[in-house]
């Protein structure tokens, strides 16, 4: 999955990790939109062996989204805003 | 008087707004950051926030909601970024949970407008990244300026199917196509009620003709055949109401049919809920003032029954009034009475909303054996039939929490919010039921998860 | 209806006995006011546990092991019954000291059991908190999911012959020459010479209606689940003095239990409490640090009888002939469950149990001076 930013996509730049790989985001993305703007495809994988998924809702109501943040232990990526510096794992 | 409000969209803002006015100071808490709800939820402050570009023909709506938001935050005592987990309804208790700080809050009464989410049928390949919800969809784009993919299929129905449809294109998104699975005959014979509110009505033939008139496809009357791709969504196929087979190419699909109440704190307040046979969804009962069968706890907003934004600042100003009225307080009569007519008349326009957008019982109940009926579980519907067939049971499992005690679903980490609805049709179907008698997922505690520390933050 | 027995009572000992009785040629009729297992059969913590356990207990706990051994082929399915082992942990010297006591309760009854000191426990169990100081492991322990066994039984029970009614809430009871004659809500009747009494916390109301109240109340075990994390507990854990115990699933998920939450038997009705949640989280994180973090997904309880000695009521009634009681289990059931069908088959039809119930005689609360009834 790719967010596309269709508009007021010129904010200062921040950088986050995933699994270790650096990702461009910007100011006042959430960690969702800077994983799946950044190219992520994907936030974690199912536990139960049906595939990657990337949030459903981005809401905070389906609990699809799930991540890692270093020093945070695990968050919703749909309702936690990126900051710079943040290394995520995928759920 | 201590007024607990949980919830700072429409109904909440409303609700607050009367109780300051009152000379109170409530405690107001929300998930988010900022008033608004998610209809008209605020970009974070890096992004720009004109209101015509962000929420349209609802900008006056929404920017009235945030002034009066923004007024009120200095007086009362606002709590963002917060969950309520646990509510104790006999000792007046809220459960919170904000970061790492977990905390309790007394009160005498609380309103509870804890707003909606999409209604959804499982799809094959609606797990898939690049599959959002139809709010999911207008949230990306309202919050972050972001569309869930370079060509988006919106598929569904209800009002938000067109609206989303139409902000992505009028963004500049490519919408490769708009499905309702709703005839167009059958939003015709229900527009008589809907010119009850014809300015609302008015937008939604906006939207809808817009769309034609700028050559996105629209197809009415479909059967969605289920979301295709690998690693992300390549197309979608569905069958026309001549039951030819289409398809088309996208990276994108946002689906929905309709919205249903967020009411998992009702539930927990132990207050009854009813099956609403025209909103199809199970509501929790109050009151045309939002009183509930449990003293001292009122509901407002789409969290006590679809209604909309409208009805909900309605619904939130007249709960708050009955707080008031219950607490032997003067309250004014010319206030309440052109509360409750303008919530009569919305109640008409509601109603043929409904009829026009009703929920494709069919496709829910016969979603594809081996489709993912529950996301969280990675339960497929087919295991969910099978729980059914007295597998483990004394007899067939004849009501919702039986089968999902036997099959997991709605056992995850959303507590059958997103499946909840399709588990019941489908046993329904199943078994010569109806989701009335089947029953509801109960509400348990945490509302969403929390996490597990040593030592709490207080 | 007629019968050679009813069981009033469909949890998961109820049940059981249902399918025993109906094995061997009875004719029983089970009575089950909501769903079977609704309530402590099947919303417990799932513990297949023998360690730790009052000794008059263990022996039916021995006895219903061997049961859980074959319980596949008895109704069909295993209820998830894994071999797990418990481990029980000591936190201090005090309960280490416990731990020791009870090497040889479980020597005198034949339950294997290994004792973990501090110079092995964190060897052995690396994820073990240093909150931990010692352990006792029983290899023969487990864990089961306690919402399939008591529909499993029952199934079995049906499949055997016994009718099991399910949302028949009984109104009145009461004996004559022809024997028990229940009363449901619906007005239907049902009579039997014999009558097991099984219902858990509403067992003590019947036995006060054959006149030997007993101070029974109703437990509610604070129970909880995580989301699924990758799998590394393999024992089932507890602790001395049992605030917390917790145990994951192969599928990741972590069950916590500890502390009591709320209910009201009448309606009936009954929830987690928040705080005791949070203590237990608590204790689970000092316990297994690495769950810091893991999020809690659900929560909820049902209700359970406790008796003031926190063992159960099991045996012939004092004051009448071919009532039999088997309630009031302290939320320590589970395990016994099926056991416990079993030895009220053979009170029923032979007259005698293989195992001794004297410690559990309901004749123990019938002092002078006791007006009996619900604690408060």
């Amino acid at each position: 999955m790719r967010l596309v930013r269709l508009r007021d996509a010129g904010r200062p730049r921040i950088a986050v990790t995933l699994d270790g790989a650096a990702l461009e985001a910007q100011e006042g993305d959430t960690l969702l939109t800077a994983l799946l703007a950044g190219g992520a495809g994907h936030l974690r994988m199912s536990e139960f062996g049906d595939g990657p998924r990337a949030g459903f809702c981005l809401m905070g109501a389906c609990q699809d989204c799930w991540v890692a943040v270093e020093g945070m232990g695990r968050v919703r990526a749909c309702t936690t805003l990126a900051q710079d510096g943040m290394a995520v794992r995928r759920g | 008087m201590k007024v607990a409000v949980v919830g700072a969209g429409p109904a909440g803002i409303r609700a607050v707004e009367v109780l300051v006015a009152a000379g109170l100071r409530p405690v107001w808490i929300d998930e988010a950051a900022e008033g608004g709800g998610r209809i008209y939820q605020r970009p974070p402050a890096p992004l720009k926030r004109d209101a015509k570009a962000l929420y349209g023909f609802e900008a006056g709506r929404a920017t009235s909601l945030h002034a009066a938001f923004d007024a009120l935050r200095p007086q009362v005592d606002w709590r963002p970024e917060t969950l309520v987990w646990h509510i104790r309804p006999g000792a007046k208790q809220l459960h919170t949970q904000s970061g790492p700080r977990r905390d309790q809050v007394e009160y005498d009464a609380a309103i509870l407008c804890t707003g909606a989410m999409d209604r959804v049928v499982p799809l094959p390949g609606w797990t898939l990244p690049g599959v959002t919800t139809l709010g999911g969809a207008q949230i990306a784009l309202k919050a972050q300026g972001c569309g869930i993919g370079r060509r988006v299929v919106f598929a569904g129905t209800g009002p938000l199917l067109w609206l989303v449809a139409y902000q992505y294109a009028k963004a500049g998104a490519e919408v490769a196509a708009v499905l309702d699975t709703t005839p167009f005959a059958t939003k015709l014979a229900a527009s008589p009620g809907m010119l009850r509110d014809a300015a609302t009505f008015a937008k939604g033939i906006y939207y809808i003709g817009w769309l034609r008139a700028h050559g996105v496809r629209i197809a009415e009357g479909v059967t969605p055949i289920g979301i295709e791709g690998e690693a992300g969504v390549s197309g979608i196929a569905w069958r026309d109401p001549g039951g030819r087979e289409q398809r088309v190419d996208c990276d994108a699909v946002g689906m929905g049919w309709g919205l249903k109440p967020e009411a998992q704190l009702a539930d927990l307040a132990g207050i009854p809920f009813r099956h609403d046979p025209l909103q199809w969804n199970w509501v929790p009962e109050r009151d045309v003032a939002g009183r509930t069968a449990i003293a001292g706890h009122y509901l407002a907003g789409d969290g006590a029954g679809i209604g909309g934004a409208a009805v909900a600042e309605l619904a939130g100003a007249r709960a708050a009034l009955a707080v008031l009225e219950d607490a032997g307080r003067m309250v004014d009569a010319a206030q309440l009475s052109r509360l409750d007519a303008a919530l009569a008349r919305q109640q008409g326009f509601r109603a043929a909303l409904d009829r026009a957008f009703p929920f494709p019982r069919a496709l829910a109940a016969g979603v594809a054996d081996e489709t993912i009926l529950c996301r969280c579980e990675g339960l497929r519907a087919g295991e969910l039939r099978a729980a059914l067939a007295a597998d483990h049971a004394p007899g067939p499992a004849s009501e919702l929490n039986r089968a999902k005690a036997f099959s997991r679903a709605g056992m995850g980490r959303c507590q059958g919010r997103v499946c909840g609805t399709a588990a019941a049709e489908i046993m329904a179907a199943a078994l010569g039921s109806t989701p009335e008698a089947i029953g509801r997922l109960r509400g348990q505690p945490p509302v969403k998860p929390i996490p597990l520390v040593a030592e709490p933050v207080a | 209806m007629k019968a050679d027995v009813l069981v009033l009572g469909g949890g998961g000992a109820g049940c059981s006995a249902a399918l025993h009785l109906a094995q061997r040629g009875a004719r029983v009729v089970l009575l089950e006011r909501g769903l079977v297992g609704g309530q402590a059969s099947g919303v417990n913590y799932g513990g297949v546990r023998q360690q730790g356990r009052h000794p008059a207990e263990l022996p039916i706990a021995r006895r219903s092991r061997e049961i859980w051994g074959r319980m596949k082929a008895l109704v069909g399915t295993d209820a998830e019954f894994t071999v797990t082992g418990h481990l029980k942990l000591a936190r201090n010297e005090a309960e280490e000291a416990d731990l020791v006591a009870y090497l040889d309760t479980a020597k005198e009854y034949r339950l294997p059991l290994r004792f973990i000191g501090r110079n092995s426990i964190h060897r052995e169990y690396p994820w073990l908190g240093p909150a931990v100081v010692a352990g006792s492991f029983a290899p023969e322990d487990g864990a089961a999911n306690p919402r399939l066994l008591a529909p499993a039984l029952a199934r079995a029970a049906r499949e055997a012959g016994a009718v099991l009614l399910e949302n028949t809430k009984v109104v009145s009871q009461t004996r004559d020459v022809d024997g028990f004659l229940l009363v449901s809500e619906a007005g239907d009747e049902f009579r039997a010479p014999v009558l097991l009494n099984m219902a858990g916390f509403w067992g003590g109301a019947v036995a006060e209606a054959f006149g030997e109240p007993v101070p029974v109340s109703p437990l509610s075990p604070n129970m909880m689940v995580t989301e699924p994390v990758p799998y590394f507990i393999e024992p089932n854990l507890g602790v001395v003095g049992g605030n917390v115990y917790l145990r994951q699933i192969p599928r990741g998920n972590i069950i916590v239990g500890g502390g009591d939450g709320e209910s009201d038997p009448a309606t009936p009705w009954s929830r987690p409490l928040a705080e005791v949640s949070i203590e237990a989280m608590g204790h689970a994180v000092r316990l297994v640090p690495s769950l810091a973090g893991v999020q809690v997904i659900r929560s909820w309880t049902g209700i359970d009888g406790e008796m003031p000695d926190r063992i159960p009521v099991i045996g012939p009634s004092g004051t009448t002939p071919g009532l039999f009681h088997a309630f009031g289990f302290s939320g320590h059931g589970f395990q016994l469950g099926p056991a416990i069908g079993a030895i009220m088959t053979e009170l029923v039809l032979d007259g005698r149990a293989d195992v001794p119930l004297e410690a559990f005689a309901i004749s123990r609360f019938a002092g002078p001076g006791d007006g009996g009834g619900a604690k408060a």
